[in-house]
């Protein structure tokens, strides 16, 4: 078994409504942006893993893994699907991690990608709660932003979490997109835009909900003994952990806690052998403004029920002890929801690598990537350092 | 538009009247229900349960920006509940006051129209709750 | 007949509620000449999720709960109607598999304007005096449609009745029942039509009049009563009106109708109307009260029933009131209530 698994190369297209872009042109982009950031040719990929939780609902396109393999011009390599809703990015990294920790392959490419504006508002909503209960979630009439608004409504009974604090979630995620050119949003919310905006599932407003986003990203990964030969500017997965729960939320032990991650956190951070303290940034799966609060507190951040407190402090803040989501997180940069697991990879590799421009945090030199599916039934974190 | 009609079928007994699972080697009770205990596992002996449609609102939200089908429902109640016999489910909350929806208010079970499928489609009817009475 | 009967009941009707001066400032017409005209007040609307399925559900659970009895004793249920909700596809087995109900039974939907749900109380009358049957539902139901503009859309309304007949621990026993029926094309609808047609001021005399009349008479003078007998009668109740005039007809007081008229309040329920009267009757009534309940279907035809009231029906009192469910409600205007009643073009609960 080699010894490290490391990232040689990153690429993403821009986050936004892309109308001139089909889902095959997405990956595509991306996919070569990755190649040509590692510095090697096509031809060296041995095999891929492609992350996408709905082309065969957004356009009747199943069997994509074929696809993308097919219009990178890789056709004829092993290409895998993975689907875990909007894990499915996070998954399609751990897959390929696995995939070269096994001793199996020496380079492989992982994208993530997803074209959700071809369809309108409401299918794409409809299409989405494929993620959540069927059977017994969808059918009521339950959306995404209701489910997670019940955990909202838990939170702050349990802890007094505040809808200010959670609106300061969405306000420093959108100043950090202002520095970020790929990101979908690049203007600044005021604390009050947030909190007036068209309530969508109370207590969630508009401004509290992630967009519908076309996107893709790909990052190649290389085994030890090629990664240092190939590139000297290696980021190393120091762990790769995941973790599932009850798909449905009414099966959850809590509504207010995301047990996923706190189990695939726990996991990675023995793996990597280190503490949440020792993490110097994160880029985490704030879906919704609640998702961010959920998510430090799983990761170990704070303590349970502070998530609210310590976002107000600003500690969470570029400039902050733990700045969280430099790249806007999906609120501001976007979900694209299969792309995300990969783009949080991309993000952080360009932090740790010092490529992260205005919005660079300051000595990156261990990062945390925390992807969910659904409303916490999946839950894939990697830690990544130089 | 016939999808989905087997499927809905066979969750009538279940949609219609809270008829769950229990299992009997460790008690847990199951709504919705399983066949698979995950306490238990294939040690189980898992027997139906009827529940009684009492319960309290363990969390609730207000939807304003419904899925399609269900536009003209809006603004409706959606709450998680917790039902007297220890299982969670999710439901719509209807005639009730906004004032009467808080965590830890007791509601029971009525049946009501879900969705239709369309103008030829079969009707799909299940549990919804509302605010008990005094 | 001896010893088959009640055993027991429940209603249900929406909480929704239009006023009759809502709907006359609409239409530019004078409010309180209709009210007093046809005495009635305001009436009860469905809400967009609710459908003649969801309220027979709704009685037959509370007439179950009422008569404590075993839901899968149940052998036969008919539910009477004139808007099923499919116009191929029964209701009857909707509310079977809702209220837990064996698939050991017969079932059927009825149709005869108002009085399918009475019609429904006749046929488990008999299966269980065959030996058929150990208890048969019976339910009258209706979220009817009235027309926009005309008198009919001031008093139609929606709700049901739910009765379990047989012959064990009877709160009620049904002496006799009488019938008149003829071919009388009074009020009707034809298929794909979206609103009734009727006859106008043919619907008095020789509809409704003649066939209550008839059935009231009939049933009285085989069984030897007058209507000095009874403690309590019970017509169908389009309007608040015509019940109080077919009494005087008939020769009953205004004492003994009044508490089963529930009309003014709730407006016309359809095939619920006679059956939620009735509860209303028997949620007050006492040990040795006897009844007259006659109802009325266009097209037409009257069920008339004797009832006398046991000792039961004081010890097992049904707490799910009618006048509960008259309480229980809240007002809307006339946009929400076509919004409700699909009187919008496209507003359907539908994907």
């Amino acid at each position: 078994m080699p010894k490290r698994v490391g990232i040689i190369g990153v690429g993403s297209t821009k986050f936004g409504e892309l109308w001139d872009y089909s889902f095959r042109d997405l990956i595509t982009e991306a996919g070569t942006k990755a190649i040509t950031d590692a510095g090697i040719d096509g031809k060296d990929i041995e095999a891929l893993y492609i992350g996408s939780m709905s082309p065969g609902l957004f356009a009747e396109q199943e069997h994509i893994s074929a696809l993308v393999a097919d219009y990178a011009g890789l056709s004829g390599i092993p290409a895998t699907r993975v689907e875990a809703a909007c894990a499915s990015g996070g998954l399609a990294l751990r897959e390929a991690y696995i995939a070269i920790k096994s001793g199996l392959f020496d380079i492989v490419v992982a994208g993530g990608v997803e074209k959700m504006t071809d369809v309108s508002t409401e299918s794409a909503m409809i299409n989405l709660m494929g993620a959540g209960d069927q059977e017994w979630e969808a059918f009521k009439g339950v959306t995404f932003p209701a489910l997670y608004a019940l955990m909202t409504r838990r939170h702050m009974f349990e802890y007094g979490t505040t809808i200010e604090q959670i609106s300061m979630v969405s306000v420093k995620n959108h100043h950090n997109a202002t520095l970020n050119p790929n990101a979908q949003f690049q203007f600044e919310v005021s604390i009050e835009d947030v909190m007036n905006s068209p309530i969508v599932a109370d207590p969630l407003r508009l401004l509290h909900c992630s967009p519908i986003t076309d996107g893709a990203s790909a990052v190649i990964l290389a085994s030890e003994e090629k990664a240092k030969k190939l590139s000297d500017e290696v980021v190393w997965i120091s762990a790769s952990a995941l973790a599932t729960d009850t798909i449905a939320l009414h099966d959850r032990k809590s509504l207010s806690r995301i047990n996923s991650s706190v189990i695939a956190a726990r996991n990675a951070y023995e793996q990597a052998k280190i503490k949440p303290k020792d993490i110097d940034f994160a880029e985490v799966h704030d879906c919704f403004s609640i998702a961010e609060i959920m998510a430090i507190e799983a990761l170990g951040f704070c303590e349970f029920g502070n998530g609210g407190k310590i976002t107000e402090d600003g500690e969470t803040a570029l400039d902050g002890s733990i700045p969280i989501n430099p790249s806007g997180g999906l609120k501001a940069k976007g979900h694209p929801v299969g792309a995300t697991g990969i783009a949080q990879a991309v993000e952080a590799v360009l932090q740790l690598t010092g490529r992260a421009g205005r919005r660079q945090v300051d000595d990156a030199e261990i990062g945390l990537i925390h992807n969910v599916g659904g409303s916490g039934a999946t839950s894939v974190v990697h830690i990544l350092e130089r | 538009m016939a999808k989905g009609i087997a499927l809905h079928w066979r969750l009538i007994p279940r949609r219609y009247t809270l008829l769950g699972t229990e299992c009997r080697s460790c008690g847990e009770k199951f709504f919705p229900p399983r066949q698979l205990c995950p306490n238990c596992r294939r040690g189980a002996k898992i027997k139906e349960f009827k529940f009684s449609g009492n319960g309290e609102i363990y969390s609730y939200t207000i939807v304003h920006s419904p899925p399609k089908g269900f536009e003209f429902m809006k603004p409706y109640v959606l709450a998680v509940i917790k039902l007297d016999e220890g299982p969670l489910l999710t439901a719509q909350i209807v005639d009730s006051k906004p004032e009467d929806i808080e965590i830890g208010r007791k509601v029971e079970m009525v049946f009501r129209k879900v969705i239709a499928d369309g103008d030829s489609g079969i009707i799909r009817y299940a549990y919804k709750f509302r605010v008990k009475r005094e | 007949m001896k010893g088959i009967g009640i055993i027991g009941y429940g209603v249900y009707i929406p909480r929704y509620r239009i006023r009759v001066d809502e709907i006359a400032r609409v239409w530019g017409a004078n409010a309180e000449s209709i009210s007093n005209s046809l005495m009635v007040y305001e009436k009860s609307v469905p809400a967009l999720d609710e459908d003649t399925a969801t309220i027979s559900v709704e009685c037959a659970r509370n007439a179950i709960q009422h008569s404590k009895i075993n839901p899968s004793d149940i052998g036969a249920i008919y539910v009477g109607s004139e808007s099923h909700p499919y116009i191929v596809k029964p209701t009857s087995t909707i509310v079977a598999a809702a209220i837990g109900a064996t698939s050991e039974l017969t079932a059927a939907d009825y149709e005869f304007a108002c009085k399918a749900g009475t019609a429904a109380i006749q046929t488990c009358m008999g299966l269980v005096a065959l030996g058929m049957i150990r208890y048969g539902l019976a339910i009258g139901a209706d979220t009817a449609q009235g027309k926009p503009g005309d008198a009919l859309e001031y008093t139609a309304s929606a709700g049901g009745g739910a009765y379990i007949i047989g012959r064990e621990k009877l709160i009620a026993e049904i002496i006799d029942t009488y019938s008149f029926t003829t071919d009388t094309p009074d009020f009707w609808r034809r298929e794909g039509q979206e609103f009734p047609s009727h006859g106008a001021r043919f619907t008095g005399q020789p509809a409704y009049f003649r066939h209550v009349i008839s059935a009231a008479s009939g049933i009285m003078e085989r069984n030897d009563l007058k209507p000095g007998d009874f403690d309590y009668v019970v017509f169908h109740q389009p309007n608040g009106k015509f019940p109080l005039r077919v009494a005087r007809i008939l020769g009953f007081k205004r004492e003994q109708v009044m508490r089963g008229l529930v009309t003014p309040y709730i407006g016309n329920t359809y095939s619920g109307s006679t059956l939620i009267g009735l509860a209303n009757i028997l949620d007050d009534a006492v040990s040795g009260n006897l009844i007259l309940a006659v109802s009325y279907g266009s097209g037409a035809g009257s069920d008339a029933f004797i009832i006398k009231v046991k000792k039961e029906n004081e010890r097992r009192r049904n707490k799910k009131t009618v006048k509960k469910f008259m309480e229980d409600k809240e007002y809307i205007d006339y946009s929400v209530y076509a919004k409700l009643k699909g009187k919008i073009k496209g507003v359907k609960l539908q994907k």
